[in-house]
């Protein structure tokens, strides 16, 4: 049995509509010195039978195909 | 020639297509359920626009997965002519069919308006016989439309002629006010390097006759036949 976290996130070159707008909304409720608001996706996933790096094989397999659109996106793995 | 419409859990513009491609232009017309992978007898194939599998996790990523995508796929490759229309175009890009991706727009809200695209070639399935300048008018109807890709891919995309309409004001003009949706490069629809794959994000099934205020989309669907037929 392991689990995993998988975070999805817009690369950094890529424009972040949602994530600006948070940072706009931010700013006008008066919280300064905020320089950038990114929002991104956040998975859980729990796998039976595999643990350590045969679950992170799994994982970021799944992340690159299927979790992440590698035109946008970026991902991070993490395995517990 | 048979045109087959597929239908997606969530497709919402199926009837649409369906409708514009069988009683406005006369060809015949089926629906393929998206775990069909039967495509014999179909001349082109339109993935129409809609919300497939809810839009979950991003828009059209799950269904690309679908039985039918591999069977499209393999007509694509063989060049059949395949038309995909917002979420449709959205699929092909998830399934690497089309290049580029969606981001949401930049105003982050939903778009439902009318927009004008020129288009930027004449050699695709879906605009043989427009001449390049042309400016149609058809609406949009997105939340994910924001046309994305890095800029060396662009330069890529313009040098191989793929960049089949873009976004402009009623005369035709570049102009950012036009591009609602803020694509980049004003890019509103593309193609893969053989032509026989276009997607597009505006609706032209919804724009087919008079009533519906523009029938400027109808050119579409006969671009299809027409490509057909020189094919």
């Amino acid at each position: 049995m392991a689990r995993a976290r998988v975070y999805v996130t817009l690369k950094k070159s890529v424009f972040d509509p949602q994530g600006k707008t948070i940072h706009d909304a931010l700013t006008s409720l008066g919280y300064s010195g905020i320089t950038d608001v990114r929002q991104g996706k956040f998975f859980e996933v729990a796998l039976e039978g595999v643990s350590g790096d045969q679950a992170r094989q799994t994982v970021e397999e799944i992340a690159r195909k299927v979790l992440a659109n590698p035109v946008i996106e970026s991902y991070r793995v993490e395995v517990e | 020639m048979k045109v087959g419409v597929v239908v997606f859990p969530g497709s919402n513009c199926d009837h649409d297509a369906y409708h514009a491609v069988k009683h406005v232009c006369g060809q015949e017309a089926r629906f393929v359920w998206h775990k069909d992978a039967d495509l014999s007898s179909l001349d082109a194939i339109i993935l129409p626009g809609g919300f497939s599998y809810g839009d979950y996790l991003r828009t059209g990523a799950i269904a690309r997965f679908s039985a039918v995508m591999g069977a499209v796929k393999a007509f694509a490759a063989q060049g059949g002519p395949v038309l995909g229309i917002c979420n449709g175009f959205q699929i092909l890009q998830e399934a690497g069919m089309l290049p580029g991706a969606m981001l949401r727009n930049r105003t982050v809200k939903f778009l439902s308006q009318p927009v004008h695209i020129r288009v930027e070639r004449d050699d695709t399935i879906a605009t043989a016989g427009v001449p390049v300048g042309t400016v149609l008018t058809m609406p949009i109807a997105h939340g994910e439309g924001n046309f994305f890709l890095p800029d060396p891919e662009l330069d890529r995309l313009e040098a191989n002629g793929q960049v089949v309409f873009r976004y402009v004001d009623p005369s035709g003009r570049l102009d950012d006010a036009a591009n609602a949706n803020g694509s980049a490069r004003a890019i509103a629809g593309v193609c893969n390097p053989g032509r026989n794959v276009v997607g597009l994000m505006p609706h032209p099934e919804r724009a087919a006759e008079g009533e519906l205020g523009s029938a400027d989309g109808r050119r579409i669907f006969e671009a299809l036949t027409l490509s057909l037929v020189r094919a």
